[in-house]
């Protein structure tokens, strides 16, 4: 198998492709069964009154009552279509994924082979190179590269050993080179890939907390708008203008939230989506809600903040060696290295790129037994290394024992195997990570980098990084420690992890992101894994968190703030025959009563299909303080929504007064 | 000096007489609250009721004391009106009809009185001291008491002690409502308010009834009750001879609502979080102060239905005061206003009395729509909403729902029916858009608990009794219990500690949010309805 194919994860730049919605439109229809609608209150209603004013049309119709009717039920298909569209999404990342569940055959150590379904927890199995690997589990014994791109979308194959923090493999991909011997950790049916398939599905999702708060807001609302409505009939019979229950219908439905109402499944189906287009998987949407709420973010300096010991900072020749000599060997050793160290190297020396006759040197490659690479130009043989593979004077076991205390990493450079000196290279901060702690502290987040080294080191690589904080010298224990402590203060904590210890902080954390590459303890104890293995993700984990609470917040103003433009619509079209006087109300002059009413319930249906693109890519997040956001989503969707249905229905009204029979 | 000029110095007298006791009551309001120990009188008190004042109480034991302490007062009123024939002071006026005492216990006890009698043919002194007057301590120091355990949920963390009901009520009664309803009555004598244990006084060989009136009047206004022993109530020369006595009511009225913003600001550390929600009062009260005062004054008859010593802004200022603040007080007949006037007044009701609302209720009930806008605007900047350090949840927006719920709810359900009774016809002075209003206004009034008498209405049937009877009643309790609930959970919750992501509820947007959320959740509410009645007068 290719490692391209079957990838879950395709790269998208369309929110909704034509396939979707398709796709979407039979199951939109299927939606309307009762027992689906009564999952949502409000929209609940929009059938009931649907089903209602059917009945009424059947035994009454007209060109008004028809079309009002049929754009009720308008109303509820395209609530439905904009769950589908959203779960259709999923669907197609989930089937590519059950194309991995191929039924693997499972080779116990003791000989006896197994379907993979029928493996039992603690099962010792064993996988050879082209085969795959039956179950989760931790590699227990020997080494292989694996292709996982079936689950994180990755083509370049990884390696899986037995202890350390790279032992976690994954059921359904595959062993290229190698052999290994896995214990099994997760019952069939239990295992990532089904959890993933579920998740992206749909088929598990639970309303998140926020969103079962939102839902009781916005059935109180429908209930007040009921009884408003309800109680306009006696008060229109008093007044001398009965109305009739198409009418009363359709001012219902454009009153009560329709508009979130409609598209707050799909907002929370789009949320997690969106997660697993960035290779994350939650376990639940509530981790995802946590996300937005975090104050305090644990982050791993190096591989997070820091590239590691990746950059060379200094020459320091050893014995005899002249200081030229050294830069220059270092040089030629480093020509044909293309890390980030042999670049830095380079650069350190000066930059100058190889000249023609120094490329007829033979270049020797670094390999895992000889730990050092270099050139052989001139019946010279110059290398560079790891120490511990050359053969140190004291003094240059000084330079490199010291090199080593303050953090940094030596790298020996030596000719035909006499020592000349040492490169030290230095612990450098990522780019961009300054610009992104200060979107944070934007944000209202506070950055702690946890490292090992000591304090002295720490501070600086801190404040190189502008990060809040830091825990020095920091031991498993003391991460835990540091979590509890801010947890009593009330503050939400996320932290990235890989490594079994990292398991107990994993779990007190409020959103602990577990490191594909890490151990089966540390994703069991995360509520969520990043299939990239990449710890600075957190940052946009918490990012659409936000967005998810964004979109429904706004969504939730615009649809309330439209109500203003609809009553000016709808009340003089239903009242000025009592009271002439209230058709001064009727500022965007709609033609008739008719078209006005059916206006605003069209406008209302469709402003529901305009905004599901919105719904799924989430209303834009830029970090910046509270009382700005809030400022600028309430001019936007508050003040948006009041000015925008004036115009819409005004615009629809100039199309349906063309209508016999409304017009 | 011209009518408005004097209209702007009284209102300015005003606004500076409640900046001066400001701060100096609300923050004597608080200690009342936050003292530790118990005056002599107060433990005699809870000696004789057998209470423990230090056993603070769940939220749930603090609602069962209110709504016992409830009942208690609507029967013993109940009571003493069926047999007022037994009582001294009663002057032949006999026992109270069945449906009549129903409302008027209800209505004493929930803080409205709505008085659906002529107070001097049908009450005796008896029954107004030893009963109505009771209540109308009693009633507004339940009002404090659930704004301070509210106040409590949202200062204190990780418990599910809200403090005690029978010492709030107690300390309310004594410390707070007692002595400044004292040192007024002998203001008000002094300003000419009678006082008199007598039925009438005869002048010129007529009689005209009298009464313990300046006692009356003073805690009347300051507990934001509004029930006058005459009919005529502050238009009454008795009640309110003249323009001193006028801006003293009107004083006394808004005195405590206005000042709780202080003891709230106080209570939770950060008293700009109580001056917020005073701004967001005083702008509404003020704007619609100027819609019923600009109304009134550009009206065709415009003094018509007013008392000339007080003149369209005397009238104006207190007609924005009694109905912005539950208190149904009236110094002219609201239902003679413009359309746009006596809309304002309706209005002002409609917001679900928290501008600034009655003595506690005001407070707890602008605090619940706080919980609301910070819901949304919570979610706006991508957090799980809180607001003051606690998270706003499940049950915190359910418990603020359902309290905000419950006045439209009985409001549109008790004015629907009333509206299609073929009876109503009769009840009503007007025909068509105000024959509306007057509806309306009558069941706002009893949904929030306001007691204010648009006029125009003959509410003595038995529907009116006990249809605005039980408007009354669940307007005053529903929101009660959901309040204390919402204090329960509140309280219970671990403070969230305030970061650069809090979005702080101290400055303009917040004032902004806040003023929105109460002005939109009411014209949504009640924009159809008043499209029929005040709307319809005011655009003809």
């Amino acid at each position: 198998m290719t490692a391209t194919l079957d990838q879950p994860v395709p790269v998208r730049t369309k929110t909704i492709t034509r396939a979707h919605l398709v796709d979407a439109v039979p199951e939109a229809f299927r939606k309307l069964h009762p027992r689906h609608q009564l999952r949502n209150p409000v929209m609940f209603v929009v059938w009931a009154g649907s089903s209602l004013v059917t009945v009424c049309t059947v035994t009454d119709p007209s060109v008004f009552t028809i079309s009002v009717t049929l754009w009720l039920w308008f109303t509820v298909l395209f609530a439905n279509l904009a769950e589908a569209v959203a779960e259709g999404r999923g669907k197609a990342q989930a089937d590519s994924l059950r194309k991995t569940k191929k039924d693997a055959v499972a080779r116990l150590v003791n000989g006896d082979v197994v379907a993979g379904t029928e493996l039992k927890i603690g099962d010792l199995v064993v996988v050879g190179a082209g085969e795959v690997i039956p179950g989760d589990g931790d590699v227990v014994e020997g080494i292989a590269t694996v292709d996982e791109s079936a689950i994180t979308g990755e083509s370049a194959p990884v390696i899986r050993e037995s202890g350390g923090d790279r032992s976690a493999v994954t059921g359904g991909t595959t062993v290229l080179s190698d052999r290994i011997v896995v214990r099994i950790t997760t019952r069939p049916g239990e295992s990532f890939v089904d959890r993933m398939i579920a998740l992206v599905e749909g088929a598990e999702r639970q309303k998140t907390p926020n969103e079962i708060a939102l839902t009781i807001l916005l059935s109180t609302l429908t209930i007040i708008f009921l009884l408003a409505v309800v109680a306009l009939q006696p008060f229109a019979i008093y007044s001398g203008g009965e109305q009739s229950v198409v009418v009363l219908t359709a001012l219902l439905v454009c009153l009560i939230p329709t508009t979130i109402g409609a598209l707050l499944s799909a907002i929370g189906i789009a949320g997690m989506d969106r997660l697993v287009q960035r290779n994350v998987l939650a376990t639940s949407g509530k981790a995802v809600e946590a996300a937005g709420d975090i104050d305090t973010l644990l982050l791993d300096k190096t591989g997070t903040i820091t590239w590691g010991n990746r950059r060379a900072t200094e020459f320091i020749p050893v014995g005899p060696t002249s200081h030229e000599k050294l830069v220059a060997a270092a040089r030629l050793a480093s020509l044909a290295d293309e890390t980030p160290e042999g670049r830095s190297i380079l650069e350190l020396a000066g930059g100058r790129p190889a000249t023609d006759h120094e490329k007829t040197g033979e270049f020797v490659p670094f390999t895992a037994q000889t730990r050092m690479s270099g050139i052989d130009l001139d019946g010279r043989s110059i290398r560079k290394g790891a120490a511990s593979a050359f053969e140190l004077t004291e003094t240059a076991r000084g330079v490199v024992d010291e090199i080593s205390a303050q953090g940094g990493t030596p790298l020996v450079v030596a000719q035909d195997g006499e020592v000349l000196g040492v490169i030290r290279l230095s612990d450098v901060v990522k780019p961009g990570m300054k610009e992104r702690f200060a979107e944070l502290r934007a944000m209202g987040i506070r950055t702690v980098m946890v490292t090992g080294d000591n304090p002295l080191t720490a501070r600086a690589i801190a404040e190189e990084a502008g990060v809040d904080d830091f825990l020095a010298e920091a031991k498993p224990e003391d991460k835990m420690a540091l979590i509890r402590k801010e947890q009593e203060g009330g503050r939400l904590v996320a932290m990235t992890g890989d490594g079994t210890n990292d398991a107990p902080a994993l779990a007190q954390s409020d959103v602990g992101v577990a490191m594909n590459t890490g151990t089966s303890a540390a994703k069991e104890a995360g509520n969520m894994v990043d299939l990239d293995s990449d710890p600075t993700k957190l940052i946009e984990i918490v990012e659409i968190g936000k967005q998810l609470l964004i979109t429904r917040g706004a969504l939730t103003t615009f649809s309330v703030a439209n109500d203003l433009a609809k009553y000016f619509a709808i009340l003089p079209a239903m009242f000025a025959a009592i009271y002439p006087a209230l058709d001064r109300l009727n500022i965007m002059h709609l033609a008739t009563p008719r078209s006005a009413i059916l206006s605003a319930v069209i406008f209302n249906a469709v402003v529901i299909v305009a905004l599901i693109p919105l719904a799924l890519k989430g209303v834009r997040y830029r970090p910046s303080s509270a009382s700005a956001l809030l400022r600028r989503n309430l001019l936007i969707y508050g003040l948006g929504g009041i000015v925008t249905p004036f115009a819409g229905i005004w615009l629809i009204d100039q199309l349906v007064r063309l209508v016999p029979g409304i017009g | 000096m011209s009518p408005l000029v004097a209209g702007l110095v009284q209102a300015g007298i005003l606004v500076a007489a409640l900046a001066v006791v400001y701060r100096p009551l609300g923050d004597h309001m608080a200690r009342v609250f936050e003292h530790k120990s118990h005056s002599k009188l107060e433990k005699a008190i809870y000696r004789f009721a057998r209470i423990d004042p230090d056993a603070e109480q769940k939220w749930s034991t603090y609602a069962y004391g209110v709504l016992g302490f409830s009942l208690v007062g609507i029967v013993f009123l109940y009571v003493i009106q069926r047999l007022q024939a037994l009582l001294p002071f009663g002057f032949d006026r006999g026992n109270v009809g069945p449906a009549m005492a129903f409302n008027t216990a209800i209505s004493f006890v929930t803080n409205t009185n709505w008085q659906s009698y002529v107070p001097e043919a049908v009450m005796g002194h008896t029954v107004q001291m030893i009963g109505l007057t009771v209540q109308n301590f009693v009633s507004a120091a339940v009002g404090l008491a659930v704004a301070v355990a509210l106040i409590r949920g949202f200062v204190r963390h990780q418990t599910d002690r809200l403090g005690n009901f029978w010492v709030d009520l107690t300390r309310g009664t004594i410390r707070i409502l007692l002595p400044i309803a004292f040192v007024f009555a002998v203001v008000l004598i002094a300003l000419g308010v009678t006082m008199s244990l007598k039925s009438g006084v005869d002048v010129d060989g007529q009689t005209i009834a009298n009464a313990p009136v300046a006692s009356q009047e003073a805690i009347k206004e300051l507990g934001t009750n509004g029930g006058g022993v005459l009919n005529a109530n502050s238009a009454h020369p008795f009640e309110n001879p003249g323009e001193w006595t006028n801006l003293v009511e009107i004083f006394l009225i808004l005195v405590i609502p206005v000042s709780l913003t202080r003891t709230f600001g106080r209570l939770v550390g950060q008293h700009r979080q109580g001056y917020v929600l005073l701004s967001v009062m005083a702008t509404i009260w003020t704007a619609m102060l100027a819609v019923i005062w600009g109304a009134e004054a550009s009206g065709l008859r415009p003094l018509e239905g007013k008392e000339l010593r007080f003149g369209i802004a005397g009238s104006a200022i207190f007609a924005d005061a009694t109905t912005g603040t539950s208190t149904g007080a009236v110094n002219s007949l609201h239902d003679s206003y413009t359309g746009l006037g006596g809309g304002g007044a309706l209005l002002n009701m409609l917001f679900g009395e928290m501008t600034p609302g009655g003595v506690g209720t005001g407070i707890y009930s602008i605090l619940v729509m706080a919980v609301i806008a910070m819901f949304l605007a919570g979610l706006m900047v991508g957090r799980t909403p809180e607001y003051l350090g606690k998270k706003l949840g499940r049950k915190e927006v359910t418990a603020a729902a359902v309290s905000i719920l419950a006045m439209p709810a009985v409001l549109l359900v008790g004015a629907g029916i009333t509206a299609i009774l073929p009876s109503t016809r009769g009840a009503l002075n007007n025909p068509g858009a105000h024959g509306l209003s007057e509806i309306l206004y009558a069941y706002a009034s009893a949904s929030n608990n306001n007691g204010s008498a648009f006029g125009g209405i003959t509410a003595t049937s038995d529907w009116f009794q006990s249809s605005l009877g039980l408007c009354m009643l669940f307007g005053r309790f529903v929101p009660i219990i959901a309040v204390l609930a919402l204090a329960g959970s509140l309280a219970a919750q671990k403070k969230v500690p305030v970061t650069a992501g809090t979005l702080p509820t101290t400055g303009p947007l917040f004032a902004s949010l806040l003023t929105g959320s109460i002005v939109l959740v009411a014209a949504l509410t009640f924009v159809p309805a008043l499209a029929l009645g005040p709307i319809a007068e005011a655009l003809q």
